[in-house]
């Protein structure tokens, strides 16, 4: 079953997340993609995540579909302006890439190529409202389409923002952003159920299903770094002390992994894994989860 | 005002490093307030430069004059027959006050001291702050009064991204979200349902502007 078709039955979705590297060498990522293949309904492909110079997004996410393996094409505001966007759009469906996630995209400063001009001619509701007019027969000037694409259109939230001000306004924008054509919603990471199923609470009646976001932790220090530096992260004390103390911090991870997920299932409407470079291992999470 | 620093002084004495008579132009309006290309400076960098010139055995005259606005023609006339005493002029102003004077002079060459960075106000600690950036269409009947265009690391128009930690950006921690101030002050100005209408993108103009006055 296509992820499109999941979203529409009401499933519970799973999803997980690759992220090209840096160069034209594929065989790792490949590989995980076919090893996890059959337990989810797709698999993001990150648009040169944290600014970070890497292959692109779009080639990758056609190269799942041929193999028949469901991309959702992550697509940023930081490098492309409004042309750019929309020809880069056309051609994601003339490669059989039908679902896109739009993101705004993190500041190119925070990256490698810190001096690179940041672009945001449009933001991830403009990149929304911008899919639905492609998918209507037309370009965002009004100019008729020859050929029309049907983009399955999806955003994100951060549920972790800053109490007050910051999740008020995340809030907002999720109602603009579903508006302007979201048909799912991947979470940031989420670390803790009870402050998640608050959050949840906030969003009933937004009727768009809500895939909370997982991270599976591969050390104390990563769960710290993340605490201090990733905005809305924050890693209980107690999973971060599991994380230092086990023997096996694969299993460990697996574990907490898990029990997020088992209780997601009765909270939203999915869960979007990421393994960062642990996908292998995501089979494992599910297993435990009882999905 | 616009906003400009003092070069370093070492870019600026390659600049000149082929003269031996240099005229510093000053200007008395917006660098004169944010205290890099007034009257003072201009003192500043003379006495540098002539200090430097002395130091390293070179032949270098200084002069020195300020204006009240460097980037009008009218004023970069009165100094006309001074300047042509000089092989070359360095400008204290910003640079629409650079290219005023190398166009209405003409035949000597004008090199700019300051680097010109933003437009903005005092932030009330004696330091300046960026706070619009001339897009050509004001926004700030939406936004509480407060540019998100110029504020907001990526100009977002719409709403903040999800990068902000503790209400500060995600690009600097000395740095406030302009949408956490957005926020704030809707809230006290009771207008927070400004927040939920979309903007379209904007139509960027095209550089560069000009702006006619008929009689
Ligand atoms: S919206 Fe911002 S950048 Fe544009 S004119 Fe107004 S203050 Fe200046
Ligand atoms: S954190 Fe706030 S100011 Fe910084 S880029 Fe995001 S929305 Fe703009």
């Amino acid at each position: 079953m296509g992820f499109r078709e999941a979203v529409e039955s009401g499933r519970f979705l799973i999803t997980a997340e690759v992220g090209p590297g840096k160069g034209t060498d594929m065989h790792e990522l490949l590989e995980d993609a076919e090893a996890i293949k059959d337990r989810i309904h797709a698999i993001n492909v990150t648009d040169l995540q944290s600014s970070v110079m890497r292959l692109g997004s779009l080639a990758v996410s056609h190269i799942l579909a041929d193999k028949g393996i469901e991309p959702i094409y992550q697509l940023t505001c930081r490098d492309r302006n409004r042309l750019a966007l929309q020809s880069d759009l056309l051609s994601a469906w003339v490669l059989g890439v039908k679902n896109v996630l739009a993101l705004t995209g993190d500041h190119p400063v925070l990256g490698d190529h810190p001096e690179a001009m940041p672009v945001f001619d449009c933001d991830s509701v403009s990149l929304l409202q911008m899919m639905q007019t492609l998918n209507g027969g037309h370009d965002m000037a009004g100019n008729e389409l020859k050929g029309v694409p049907d983009f399955f259109p999806g955003a994100v939230v951060n549920p972790g923002a800053d109490a007050g001000a910051g999740l008020e306004m995340q809030l907002i924008k999720l109602e603009k952003k579903i508006e302007a054509g979201a048909r799912f919603i991947q979470t940031q990471g989420v670390f803790e159920l009870d402050s998640f199923e608050k959050f949840m609470k906030r969003v009933e009646g937004f009727h768009v299903p809500i895939m909370g976001g997982i991270i599976m932790l591969k050390s104390a220090g990563m769960a710290k770094f993340m605490n201090k530096n990733v905005a809305g992260i924050s890693v209980p004390e107690s999973q971060i002390k599991a994380m230092a103390e086990t023997e096996d911090k694969a299993r460990t991870s697996v574990e907490i992994a898990s029990h997020l997920v088992k209780g997601m299932k009765d909270m939203c409407q999915g869960v979007h894994i990421m393994a960062i470079g642990w996908e292998k291992k995501i089979p494992m999470v599910l297993d435990k989860a009882g999905i | 005002m616009i906003v400009a620093e003092v070069k370093p002084m070492a870019e600026i004495q390659d600049t000149i490093k082929k003269y031996s008579k240099v005229l510093i132009s000053g200007c008395g309006s917006c660098v004169t307030v944010c205290l890099s290309g007034g009257a003072q400076q201009v003192e500043v960098l003379a006495s540098s430069l002539r200090t430097a010139a002395k130091s390293q055995g070179q032949q270098l005259e200084v002069g020195q004059e300020t204006q009240l606005r460097q980037c009008d023609p009218m004023f970069i006339e009165q100094i006309r027959d001074k300047a042509a005493g000089y092989e070359a002029i360095l400008s204290m102003g910003c640079g629409a006050g650079v290219q005023t004077m190398a166009e209405t002079l003409g035949n000597i060459p004008v090199y700019p001291a300051l680097d010109t960075v933003f437009f903005g106000g005092a932030d009330g600690q004696g330091g300046f702050m960026e706070t619009c950036a001339a897009c050509g269409q004001c926004i700030l009947s939406r936004t509480g009064g407060i540019c998100p265009v110029a504020r907001c690391a990526k100009s977002l128009t719409d709403g903040p991204c999800g990068g902000a930690q503790a209400g500060n950006c995600e690009v600097s921690k000395d740095t406030r979200c302009a949408w956490q101030l957005i926020y704030v002050r809707l809230v006290r100005l009771g207008q927070v349902h400004l927040l939920k209408e979309t903007t379209p993108p904007k139509a960027r103009r095209v550089h560069p502007a000009r702006l006619n006055r008929a009689e």
